[in-house]
Order: C-alpha cells, then sequence, then structure tokens
C-alpha cells in the first residue's frame, strides 16, 4: 500500500537559527510586523508499507538515520494514504 | 608511513593537504576516492575541506553516510589518526566519529579570514608541537562552522581534555568579539573519545608555508607525523 509521508525537521526549541532572524529582519524591512519566525525543512516521501504504522516506523528510521541531526533537530511525522 | 587524503564529489582542498604533506613535510601520501575501499595500509586518514555533495541536507550529512565512512570510523575504531578539516569535520561529526555538530554560522554567511586559535591541549597526536595556552594563526572559510552539543557533553569534552582549540584574540583572551562563527564556549577543534580523532573547522593546510603567511598549521600534520614515528 502506497502512504504519503510528510517530514517536518525543525531546530529544536531555544536553537539558534540565524537564517530564520535574517529572513525576519528583511520582513520587517518590508514593513512587515512579524511576533515570530521559525524555518523548517518538509520532505514528502511516498513509501510502501503494509500498514500506515509500519510506513511511520519507516519515516522515523529515516528521521532517525539521515534527515535529522539529533543535536539539534526534532521531527515531526504525517502519514496520509 | 602513509597517509590518506579522502576525496569526495566536491572535496576540494584534497590537493592542498595532499600536496602540504607529500611535498612540504615529506610524507607519502594517497588521494582515495570514496568510492574506493581504504584497506589497512595507512596511518592516517585525512577528510579535507569542500563542499561534498553541496552541502545538500546539511553539510558533511550525505558523505557520512558513504561506505568509505564505515572504513574510516574502523580505522579510528583500531587506533589510527583521522583528521577531519572543515567540511571533513563537519563530515566526521554528523558520522559520529566526535560529538557535537558544526551548524550554520551566528551570522548566516560564508566567512573567509584568518583568525586566531588558542590551544587547548597539547597531550593529543595532532597538537604536541605546540604548547598549551599558545596562540597560533590560521584561517577559516565557512558557513556552517558554528560548534554546537548539549551541556552534558560539553562538560565531558571539557573534563576529558577533548578540545583542542578555541578561538580567541591576539593575546590567547576567548571573548565573544573573538568568536567568528557563534562556536560555543569558542570551540572549532575537538578530539574524539581515543584522542587519535580530531575534527576541526580552521584550515591548518593553508598555514603551513612561509609563502602563505603563517607556518602554525604546520605543526599540527608534524604532530601527527611524530606520533606516527613514535610508533604509539
Amino acid at each position: 500500500m502506497k502512504f504519503e509521508v510528510q517530514i517536518t525537521i525543525a531546530l529544536k526549541e531555544g536553537m539558534l537559527d540565524p537564517e530564520a532572524r535574517a529572513i525576519q529582519h528583511a520582513l520587517n524591512n518590508l514593513g512587515f510586523a512579524t511576533e515570530g519566525l521559525k524555518t523548517a525543512n518538509v520532505y514528502c516521501i511516498t513509501v510502501n508499507a503494509p500498514t500506515a504504522d509500519e510506513a511511520r516506523t519507516r519515516a522515523t528510521e529515516m528521521c532517525e538515520r539521515l534527515l535529522a541531526n539529533p543535536v539539534i533537530h526534532d521531527y515531526c511525522i504525517e502519514v496520509a494514504q | 608511513m602513509r597517509f590518506a587524503v579522502v576525496q569526495f564529489g566536491g572535496s576540494n582542498c584534497d590537493r592542498d593537504v595532499h600536496h602540504v604533506l607529500e611535498s612540504v613535510c615529506g610524507v607519502d601520501t594517497d588521494l582515495v576516492w570514496y568510492k574506493e575501499r581504504l584497506g589497512d595500509r595507512y596511518d592516517a586518514v585525512v577528510i579535507p575541506g569542500g563542499f561534498s555533495y553541496g552541502d545538500y541536507l546539511r553539510a558533511g550529512a550525505i558523505a557520512a553516510r558513504t561506505p568509505i565512512m564505515a572504513d574510516i570510523i574502523g580505522h579510528a575504531g583500531a587506533g589510527g589518526l583521522v583528521l577531519g578539516i572543515c567540511n571533513g569535520a563537519q563530515i566526521g561529526a554528523e558520522s559520529g566519529l566526535v560529538e557535537g555538530t558544526f551548524t550554520m554560522n551566528r551570522a548566516p554567511k560564508f566567512i573567509c579570514e584568518w583568525v586566531y586559535l588558542r590551544v587547548e591541549t597539547a597531550d593529543s597526536p595532532f597538537t604536541s608541537a605546540y604548547r598549551k595556552g599558545e596562540v597560533i594563526r590560521i584561517p577559516i572559510a565557512h558557513k556552517e562552522g558554528r560548534f554546537v552539543t548539549s551541556p552534558e557533553n560539553l562538560e565531558r569534552l571539557e573534563r576529558d581534555g577533548r578540545i583542542a582549540f578555541r578561538f580567541c584574540d591576539e593575546q590567547g583572551s576567548v571573548t565573544e568579539e573573538s568568536n567568528p562563527n557563534g562556536s560555543l564556549g569558542n570551540i572549532t577543534g575537538i578530539l574524539g573519545k581515543g584522542q587519535n580523532v580530531l575534527m576541526m573547522m580552521p584550515h591548518p593546510e593553508r598555514a603551513s608555508e612561509n609563502v602563505l603567511g603563517s607556518l602554525d598549521g604546520k605543526r599540527l600534520f608534524d604532530s601527527m607525523i611524530a606520533y606516527i614515528a613514535r610508533g604509539e
């Protein structure tokens, strides 16, 4: 069965996010007042797995072994059919 | 005695390191393409700087998952020397050779400049030709070089004497102003658990000949060569 897995990788709470700071500054220059801004990477992956749970397990492994760096990142996985 | 300099697609300091080792230090050195296997004929392995895999995903992340890294980790596990410079340090950190990571600079831009480093330990195979507390001058060139690790690990690194270099000013004071990229504790060179692995953002190969303006980096290679010659 095919599942669409969406993985969001973001910096852990409290980690310095220099890109976010620069983007927020640029938005400010354009007149957009913002209270906060965070960056994240989203990976949309199609996996073949017998169940949604199995698809999630594989996505978790992908995060642990490559997509996220445990020193600085948290990740969030959403699975849809 | 034989050194290996590993080349990934996107490495661009490989020939500089090879030149310094072979022509300046006089050590037999092979360039080893990452698709080759390392074998057991090397005393030391250098992972050079560059932009392996275009820094996709995170600097060093893709190269860290290539098969030759298993060889390099095995080499380190057997007590062999492994030096990672700049992108090589990012690759080494991503592969777990040292604890921590090198990520986006405090100001998210590429910095290429000469900096001062304070030598934090002379008791390692990479730093024996320096004095503890000595100030040396070596250039940096990176965008993702800010050292980050957990507070618990920082404490462990400090306790075990595994911090090799910190950014400092000309007098050797470790200050906020002398920290070009926002690294935790100004740290820019860390040793592995067995002290036979060093991952550092500055480029010693760019400070290894008089014509380059500094010889301070050459002593790092001299330290490695002396360590191997002693047969420790």
